[in-house]
């Protein structure tokens, strides 16, 4: 494409009402779909040629537990502020779903505008929003595209339109697209011909009515746009996992997916063999069984699953804590069981998992906010699972692992893998042996050795819960106590090894927030609010594991209200705290929920917020 | 005049030198003359002639009287007593984390045949490479005597209960699903049990043993088909089972018309003598019609049913390195900076 084949952008005089000032790079774009579409390249372009013109960005999927045929709508958001938490309000408006383009266009606020499909009948126009209809199917014909392709050649039709309304750099988009069909040049060709046709139509015949611009800035240099599964999954490579099994399940099913093409490409030797073992299982349950056996013997194993997976490995889940075996389980957390809202994000699984299993078990969290921390926790979730000999739960969410965001590059680990408390056939010799669950060091975290150790001293038999310092079958109730009471002793070692939490704000304010996960992003934006619009300053702690530190009573000791900000109904994460934290402090801790399947927005946090704070004036 | 010279008898090794008592386990607490104690002598003798480290083993166990054997031999390899019917899940992982180790399964006909069916024909579809026996008994001991998924219908309980559901045929099942050596034994048959497992040893992809396991104290009664009284009078052995070690002479020719040579992994050989007219362990449907028919006729076959040296087992398919994975060096398990660079560039 040369850019020159482009009509000039023409900026033509309007006296439309809705138009009053330029809003440069503060406002939200939805694309409004069928599943199965295929807009989902289109959608990415569009973002993406946002973020090469430097402007922030974020991309929210909203989509149905549906292969073909239900409505999704694609968000992205584009603020200079930086602000990549889900926005309420559409600004922007690409429909082109007959099913919801009625209620869509309900939906939209005063001021805001509308690229439509002319085929689709919008016969009741609102005068408060402004209006581009596009022909995309005579346009579609135009590129000349084979029927087949047709339906995927139409977004790209609204990507040139889009971007010609939004002054998004048309330069941007062919390098976008260019980068994206890198290996199909006539597919770049025909997807460059598409942009081409939609934004030279929309040059010539659309006037500007609507004030929303995207002007480059320089904010994204730099900076990379992923998901946190492929974040996660880059982090398991670097943590040098080599046994995964898995059983595939929304919303985690990328993070393996992804994980297999990573170790495909970057784990196979000269020879053409594996340094690897990836099983799709034939349940949750043996996935998890699969970890526990990988682990045992020493490699470095994990699986990925979602809530209704999580049940199930509730059992292998405290025979790990029991045991002491090693063992990384990524839980990418949606809305509750079966069908319904399988698609759709929540926090809803941090209660079950902390104390997951029967008997007494308290499991470590690691609670990931970033798109960087899914990578980072990745790799230490690594670390602390053969460091403390015990299964490592990771929670993200589905708006955290399917969502694209923004991100400082990873670094490299600079950490040296280390395997933890492993006792070879040398060791052993010089040892004369060694008591598997006995507290040599005093942290609670006793010695192992792995199978295969040629030493007569080496084997150990692997049991639950009855069992003494020697490994030797025993159901004595002293035995028992001693070996609960240094499970509690290794606990609290883990608290030192477990990532602290993060404070933002002075540390002297009055009220605090706390939060986890990928609640973060509407906190910050709401603290700003509420700075803004009620003048008042907030601290905020973002935990990022359970159990809680010590960092977690200091904070809520020192301020006079603590709200506690979750994706769940219940306040899980404030359950919790309630446990851990004095009653004397529990007072102070004021639920703010959301659990209505959508990305958490900073709006419902200042609202409530508000509400709960003009109750205390 | 000289005396005779003291000499203490001198102990008796195996080719890698170690004793039968380095083969022995844990005192058992299973009941006085339960099949699974023969069980487990017949195990630790078999690796003890076969001259298997016992370092290189791990034992592999579920829930219940079976899933306790294990502590019962080969104290000096490696034990993991998991949960209940997910013994296969478990072990198929420690194998992929070191597939140089041998693994042989413990479990029941509960274990596997009840709550552990799902997990159990998955590990013989792939293949596991290790031996997984059912100790077969019909019934749930620990829990004090309820019928199991693999007890005959019509077998009374001690109470009078009458089993009025089918038995699952773990060996029909499993040749089905695809291991590569499924045989039937009874623990009072000393001579078949040990040469099967010695050929189990030798073979490399799932080698499924059902052994008839009498319990003594909840279904060893009249009127019970899992008695020993009932499989010694039922007992039909289809084969008669040599089994010639690769490191021993093969001296013996035999009859082509009537036996069956199979050269197993390790260089091994078993050698099947036909006993019953319908046999041939090389072929699935042949085996599965074989076992189809016993059932009709009330008999119970046991010996060697099907073997195929040809299959790959999973840890091959799934080509990984020659070294275990679980030691591996950090170096070929972490990639370089420039992989991490790469894969920033593809997110920009």
């Amino acid at each position: 494409m040369v850019i020159s084949d482009f009509a000039v952008q023409s900026q033509p005089a309007t006296s439309s009402p809705v138009r009053s000032k330029r809003v440069a790079n503060d406002f939200s774009i939805q694309i409004a779909t069928v599943n199965g579409s295929g807009s989902q390249s289109a959608n990415s372009i569009l973002l993406r040629s946002i973020f090469s013109m430097g402007v922030p960005v974020s991309g929210k999927n909203l989509f149905p537990s549906n292969i073909a045929g239900l409505p999704t709508w694609f968000t992205i958001r584009v603020s200079e502020q930086g602000w990549v938490a889900r926005k309420n309000d559409i600004d922007v408006l690409i429909a082109m779903n007959s099913e919801t383009v009625h209620e869509d266009v309900h939906n939209l606020k005063a001021g805001a505008a509308v690229i439509f499909d002319e085929a689709l009948s919008l016969e009741e126009r609102r005068t408060d929003i402004a209006y581009y209809g596009v022909p995309f199917d005579s346009l579609v014909a135009a590129t000349g595209a084979e029927a087949k392709l047709r339906k995927l050649i139409k977004n790209m039709v609204y990507v040139g339109v889009a971007a010609q309304l939004l002054s998004i750099d048309i330069q941007s988009v062919e390098n976008v697209v260019r980068k994206q069909f890198a290996k199909k040049v006539k597919a770049a060709e025909l997807n460059l011909k598409a942009v081409q046709l939609g934004y030279e139509y929309a040059a010539s015949t659309l006037t500007k009515a609507d004030p929303y611009v995207v002007e480059a800035m320089d904010a994204t240099q730099g900076k990379i746009i992923v998901d946190g599964n492929a974040a996660a999954a880059m982090g398991a490579m670097f943590a040098g996992v080599s046994v995964v099994s898995w059983y595939p399940i929304t919303p985690s099913t990328s993070m393996v997916e992804q994980l297999i093409k990573y170790m495909k490409q970057y784990r196979v030797e000269k020879d053409g063999k594996a340094s690897f073992a990836i099983v799709q299982a034939e349940d949750e349950l043996a996935a998890i069984g699969m970890v526990l056996g990988a682990g045992w013997a020493g490699a470095r194993s994990m699986t990925a699953t979602s809530g209704p997976g999580i049940s199930l490995m509730a059992e292998f889940a405290g025979l790990g804590y029991f045991a002491e075996i090693p063992g990384v389980i990524f839980d990418v957390q949606r809305t509750g069981p079966s069908t319904g809202l399988p698609t759709r994000t929540s926090q809803g699984d941090i209660a079950f998992i902390a104390g997951i299993s029967h008997g007494d078990t308290k499991q470590i969290l690691l609670l990931p906010g970033t798109v960087k921390e899914c990578f980072e926790f990745a790799i230490q979730a690594f670390d602390l699972a053969e460091g403390l000999q015990t299964p490592i739960f990771v929670l993200s969410d589905l708006d955290l692992g399917m969502n694209n965001w923004m991100s400082e590059p990873f670094e490299y680990p600079e950490k040296p893998i280390s395997r933890g408390k492993v006792l070879d056939a040398q060791q052993l010799e010089e040892l004369g042996g060694f008591a598997r669950y006995k507290d040599v060091d005093g942290d609670g975290i006793p010695y192992r050795t792995l199978p295969g150790t040629a030493h007569p001293a080496a084997a150990y038999f692997t049991r639950g819960s009855g069992k003494n310092e020697s490994a030797k079958y025993t159901e004595r109730p002293e035995d028992y106590e001693n070996n609960m009471l240094r499970l509690v002793r290794k606990l609290e070692t883990a608290k030192a090894m477990v990532p602290k939490p993060v404070l933002e704000g002075t540390g002297k304010e009055k009220i605090g927030i706390i939060a986890f996960g990928s609640s973060h992003w509407a906190v910050i934006e709401s603290r700003d609010q509420i700075a803004r619009e009620s003048q008042i300053e907030t601290d905020y702690l973002r935990v990022r594991a359970y159990p809680f530190t010590q960092d977690v009573d200091d904070f809520v000791a020192s301020h006079e209200r603590v709200y506690v900000v979750e994706q769940n109904r219940d306040g899980q994460l404030l359950s919790l705290l309630k446990v851990d934290l004095d009653p004397t402090q529990v007072v102070k801790l004021h639920s703010i929920t959301h659990f209505n399947g959508l990305p958490l927005d900073a709006r419902t946090v200042t609202n409530a917020f508000a509400a709960h704070e003009g109750a205390h004036k | 005049m000289s005396t005779t010279p003291v000499t203490s008898a001198p102990v008796k090794t195996n080719r890698i030198g170690l004793q039968i008592l380095d083969y022995r386990g844990g005192k058992t607490t299973l009941c006085a003359g339960c099949g699974h104690n023969a069980i487990a002598e017949r195990i630790l003798e078999a690796f003890y002639e076969m001259g298997v480290q016992p370092e290189r083993v791990m034992k592999m166990s579920g829930i219940g009287c079976s899933s306790k054997s294990p502590a019962y031999f080969m104290s000096r390899s490696f034990s993991f007593n998991s949960v209940h019917g997910r013994m296969p899940s478990v072990a198929t992982g420690a194998l992929l984390a070191n597939k140089t180790m041998r693994s042989i399964g413990i479990s029941g006909d509960g274990d596997t045949a009840s709550i552990g069916m799902g997990q159990f024909v998955h590990l013989l579809r792939r293949n596991v490479p290790m031996i997984y026996i059912i100790e077969d008994n019909g019934v749930y001991g620990l829990t004090k005597g309820q019928f199991s998924a693999t007890a005959d219908i019509g077998s009374k309980l001690k109470t009078g209960v009458v089993n009025d559901m089918p038995p699952i045929d773990v060996c029909a099942l499993a040749i089905q699903m695809g291991a590569t050596f499924v045989g039937r034994s009874f623990s009072g048959d000393k001579k078949q049990l040990s040469a099967m497992l010695k050929a189990a040893i030798a073979h490399r992809g799932t080698v499924l043993l059902d052994v008839i396991s009498p319990c003594v104290t909840f279904n060893d009664h009249e009127g019970s088909t899992k008695s020993y009284k009932y499989m010694q009078e039922h007992d039909e052995l289809v084969s008669e089972i040599g089994f010639i070690a690769p490191f021993e002479d093969i001296t013996v020719e035999y009859d082509h018309d009537t036996t069956v040579d199979v050269q197993l992994h390790d260089g091994s050989h078993l050698r099947l003598r036909k006993l019953h007219e319908d046999y041939d362990p090389t072929s699935k449907s042949g085996a599965v019609h074989m076992l189809m028919e016993a059932h009709e006729k009330g008999e119970i076959l046991t010996g060697v049913f099907y073997v195929s040296a040809k299959e790959e087992d999973f840890t091959s398919t799934l080509n990984m390195v020659d070294e275990p994975l679980a030691t591996l060096a950090a170096d070929r398990v972490r990639p370089g900076r420039e992989v991490l660079e790469q894969l920033m560039q593809e997110h920009r």
